[in-house]
């Protein structure tokens, strides 16, 4: 028998729907993967029985012929997702033991829809890094190896996500891109991730990091999977007052690889010098690969490049220093109350124990750049150069309808070695935040691997709602790219 | 006519001109609050009104409850105010164990609305003798806070966020009002205002009405001195007496050769003073920004135009009304316009009374704002109660009016009869029927009556008949006794003038 962890979400659908397996039997699969890899540390909470009793509602489903578009699947969910019954953290230990009395609109539609939970999946600690190193439940590992032996990130903040798809633990997860939080972890493992427009995906019951820039997104291994996964993730709410009233289009069903009559933009602000010539080559190919897919190729200018990633690094922790206020030890989460605290001892103290390093900084960040006499040079100012960027997306294309770039300026790299040098982290955001600014939808799929066998990831960004062109060119990129390489088990 | 106030403080050294505008904070009526479907209702049990939104959990966000944007824009406009048409929600961040968020979610930026006005006057009984116009700055829409409880337990405080995201309008002054009696007009008015519209109860007993008041004193004619706040201040005679207290404050330590500190102070209503809470130097820094929660306000021309239409008439409008079209004094009709309450129940009074007795509003509107102000609103006093727990509703006040009005009784009778009515609840028809009280205009009985007083009073009708004029008074009061008040009062005065030739 066929191992059932190796197929795709459309193949476990299919294949449950034809009776080829039961959906018990591919939950119990995964679920024995999940207990077995303890080393990856990709879950926060594993939830077997609730897999399981999915699976079961599945099986029954079955039997009785009302099946549902995810029926059989089972995923996993980040730990920003507010899930009714099972702890929440954000990787944070200010929220350790919070049981939410509600499911986010997102998860909830995916349980809806079918799906099973698998468990909560580990994380930077409120999306913020991109390492996975700053979860307060431990670093996620990799399972892909550097070639010394080395543990390599799985990239972040959606490493649990990544890490979990890439080593066999579950089919799909969802993530969630606030700068490139879903495409960066997929070109580190070698997995595809999409990002919609925002306002596709409703934020509601998701913890928040930056809202105008916090995006629910799928996480799979092939392009058609992460079609399946974001038609049953997406739709308006009324309850997110930012959430496009839009109907969702059949993403799956418009799939395509036939390029003829599109135009591919190649920005050339994203070749600086010193481009890891690796990277470069890739790229190359996928210029190769979309023309062979019939796309016209044409050199587009996104002249305020330069300036995304340090708007970036001022509107977002803006936004997290306040989205994070309410995490004061007075309502739930965690309350450090020393003898005799005031209040605003309290708060002190819950604060300092209940964050991590990077979120604290965040928090500073985000605090300074608000504050009296510094507002104007740097909060406003970083919306108006916001604006600018957008304005180049809007510009480019009217001479295009998507654009390719490489997704991150390297391959994964070994835990530990950037911790050091936040700027040094920072700089991993560079290709993926431009399109986070401009809030348009944007996809990470595997390329190809470095000469040190790592995989490296491309990415295509496309206009706002053109989902179905994203996935489409990422589809046509797949193919041509024919990547089925995959980390040996180690773990 | 428009007045300059001549409110002065004497100081040792001189007189000073005392410069107050207010914020005030007003909790919009609606069912539920700003951003959360939650209930808004007075007094409910701690923490039994409150959203997951209201309680900032993880991953909430705020919708804005169109409910409550209309009403702060019907309130713009019967302000005279700008409605802009943008508008947009910003975060006003700090800490405090009854701000669940660690933000207030607030219009600093974009408020909904922008300059308008407000006529007050100075003199009730006179009301064009002394008008003044206070400026509106602007109107905005922001969260209410919920509320410490420090009662509950020895050493630590509770929190009841029932109030927590609550709608409140705040209204900022221009700094236009010179006197305590200034402020208070206005904050009376605006109240008016406020309950005409609908959007406000004005209740300022139980804080869904409340003022920050801004003063300062100078020389007259001199730059604008230094202000200090005084929060939350919950009555009209407190914000006065915090008015009067804070400027002789400043005079006094102006004239010691001190200087004002920008600050924000409390009022005491017990002591009826106010003292400071926290200096500008430790005010905090609320690094305001917008909401990115939420989506600029956009407003369109049909949602102006609905909350146009919904707009009721007025109060100076209808006191115009009055005067103009129903010819009532000027004094009565700005007692009956003070209370939109009270305009309602005027009105229907005097709708039915007209309707009635067949004749036109103006016809009768005079003898029933002087029924309404005397004689009902005697009455409820005496018995401590409200138009709206009134005993007697309007139309069983027109229909006793309308006995007067026919002759059917005197107005004395009326009287009795509204008595008890008040006591029975009966409608007045059936009381001067069952009780016999209908007045007589039968001049058969008023003549033997009348020939039976001059007969028995032949003296009297000597001394009348010399030239003591006044004796008819007593001649018509015997008559009328003689009749059991039911005569009707014409026609035994045209009888007497007859008979004592």
């Amino acid at each position: 028998m066929t191992d059932l962890t190796n197929l795709t979400v459309a193949e476990i659908r299919d294949g449950f729907r034809d009776g080829e397996f039961s959906a018990r039997e591919v939950t119990e699969a995964f679920s024995a993967n999940i207990a077995a890899a303890k080393t990856l540390n990709a879950f926060i909470v594993e939830t077997p029985d609730a897999a399981l009793a999915a699976a079961d509602a599945a099986d029954a489903a079955r039997a009785s012929g009302a099946l549902k578009p995810l029926s059989g699947v089972p995923i996993g969910m980040k730990d920003l997702f507010c899930t009714q019954g099972t702890q929440t953290t954000a990787a944070s230990h200010i929220l350790e033991g919070f049981v939410p009395q509600y499911e986010s609109t997102v998860s909830a539609k995916l349980w809806s829809a079918g799906a099973g939970m698998l468990g909560k999946l580990n994380m930077d600690q409120f999306a913020m890094g991109s390492s996975n190193e700053t979860s307060a439940f431990g670093n996620v590992v990799s399972p892909w190896k550097a070639a010394d032996g080395k543990a390599l990130t799985p990239g972040g903040s959606s490493g649990g996500s990544s890490s979990a798809i890439a080593a066999r633990l579950c089919p799909a997860a969802t993530g969630t891109d606030t700068g490139g939080s879903i495409r960066q972890p997929a070109s580190f493992t070698g997995i595809s991730g999409i990002k919609p427009t925002y306002g596709r995906c409703s934020r509601w019951g998701i913890v928040a990091f930056a809202s105008s820039l916090d995006q629910a997104g799928a996480m799979a291994r092939t392009v058609r999977d992460n079609a399946i996964l974001l038609e049953n993730m997406a739709g308006f709410d009324p309850k997110d007052s930012t959430s496009l009233d839009l109907p969702v289009p059949q993403w799956e069903a418009g799939l395509s690889s036939d390029l003829r009559g599109k135009k591919v933009g190649i920005p050339k602000e994203y070749r600086p010098d010193g481009l890891n010539p690796e990277i470069a080559a890739l790229w190359d190919k996928g210029v190769a690969w979309l023309k062979d897919a019939g796309a016209e190729i044409v050199d587009v200018s996104l002249p305020h490049t330069q300036y995304a990633l340090p708007t970036y690094y001022i509107i977002a922790p803006a936004e997290a220093s306040s989205n994070l206020a309410r995490y004061d030890g007075v309502r739930y989460g965690q309350r450090v109350l020393p003898d005799g605290a005031g209040l605003q001892d309290m708060y002190a103290a819950t604060r300092a124990a209940g964050f991590g390093d990077e979120v604290k900084r965040r928090i500073m960040i985000g605090t300074y750049v608000l504050s009296a006499g510094f507002y104007d040079a740097y909060y406003t100012q970083a919306c108006k150069v916001r604006t600018l960027i957008a304005r180049d997306f809007e510009q480019a294309f009217t001479q295009c309808d998507l654009l390719l770039t490489p997704t991150a300026p390297s391959a994964a790299f070994a835990l530990g070695e950037k911790q050091a040098d936040p700027l040094a982290m920072y700089l991993n955001d560079v290709f993926t935040v431009p399109a986070s600014l401009a809030g348009l939808p944007a996809m990470s799929l595997p390329g190809g691997l470095d000469s040190a066998g790592l995989p490296l990831g491309l990415q295509i960004i496309g206009r706002p709602l053109d989902e179905q062109g994203v996935l489409n060119a990422s589809l046509a990129l797949e193919e041509r790219a024919g990547f089925t390489a995959r980390a040996e088990k180690w773990w | 006519m428009t007045t300059t106030s001549s409110y002065r403080i004497q100081g040792a050294t001189g007189e000073w001109e005392v410069v107050i505008g207010l914020e005030v904070h007003a909790q919009i009526t609606t069912q539920s609050k700003l951003f959360s479907g939650a209930a808004t209702a007075f007094g409910a049990e701690p923490n039994t009104q409150v959203s997951l939104v209201d309680a900032a959990m993880p991953g909430m966000l705020p919708v804005p409850n169109r409910e409550c944007i209309a009403q702060a824009v019907r309130t713009g406009m019967a302000l005279n105010a700008q409605i802009n048409r943008y508008s947009r929600f910003d975060r006003k961040n700090y800490f405090y164990a009854d701000l669940p968020q660690g933000y207030q979610i607030s219009q600093l930026y974009h408020p909904i609305v922008g300059e308008g006005e407000i006529e007050v006057t100075l003199d009730e009984k006179n009301p064009e003798s002394a008008r003044k116009t206070i400026g509106i700055e602007r109107l905005h829409v922001e969260q209410d806070a919920g509320k410490l409880m420090h009662d509950q337990h020895p050493t630590r405080s509770y929190v009841d966020l029932n109030r927590s995201g609550v709608a409140l309008m705040e209204i900022v002054s221009r700094p236009d009002m010179r006197s305590p009696a200034e402020a208070g007009a206005y904050l009376r008015k605006l109240r008016t205002i406020l309950r005409y519209v609908g959007s406000c109860d004005g209740n300022m007993e139980e804080g869904s009405m409340r003022a920050d008041v801004n003063v300062s004193v100078r020389r007259p004619g001199e730059e604008l001195g230094t202000r200090t706040e005084t929060k939350n201040v919950n009555s009209v005679r407190f914000v006065m007496a915090a008015i009067e207290q804070e400027a002789s404050r400043q005079v006094d330590v102006l004239e010691s050769g001190g200087r004002i500190i920008q600050e924000t102070r409390l009022f005491d209503p017990d002591k009826m003073e106010t003292r400071s809470m926290r200096s500008k130097e430790d005010a905090h820094d609320y690094r305001y920004f917008p909401d990115p929660d939420l989506l600029p306000l956009e407003l369109e021309d049909a949602f102006l135009e609905e909350c146009r239409a919904s707009l009721p008439e007025l109060p100076d409008a209808k006191r115009h009304r009055y005067e103009n079209a129903l010819g009532l004094s000027a004094y009565n009709a700005a007692v009956l316009t003070a209370e939109a309450e009270t305009a309602r129940w005027f009105e229907a009074l005097v709708a039915e009374s007209a309707k009635a007795a067949g004749k036109s509003e103006a016809d009768v509107a005079k003898a029933a704002a002087n029924w309404l102000l005397s004689e009902l609103f005697g009455a409820l006093n005496r018995l401590g109660k409200t138009l709206d727990t009134s005993p007697v509703n309007p139309a069983q006040g027109a229909e006793l009016l309308g006995l007067i009005a026919d002759g059917t009784i005197s107005g004395t009778i009326a009287k009795q009869v509204f008595e008890i009515m008040l006591d029975t609840g009966d409608p007045a028809g059936k009381i001067v029927e069952e009780r016999g009280l209908k007045q007589t205009s039968d001049t058969g009985a008023i003549d033997a009556a009348v020939a039976k007083i001059l007969a028995d009073n032949a003296d009297k009708v000597e001394q009348y008949k010399a030239g003591k004029e006044a004796l008819f008074g007593f001649f018509v009061g015997q008559t009328m006794k003689a009749m059991q008040g039911k005569a009707n009062p014409q026609v035994v005065n045209e009888v007497l003038r007859k008979a004592l030739g």
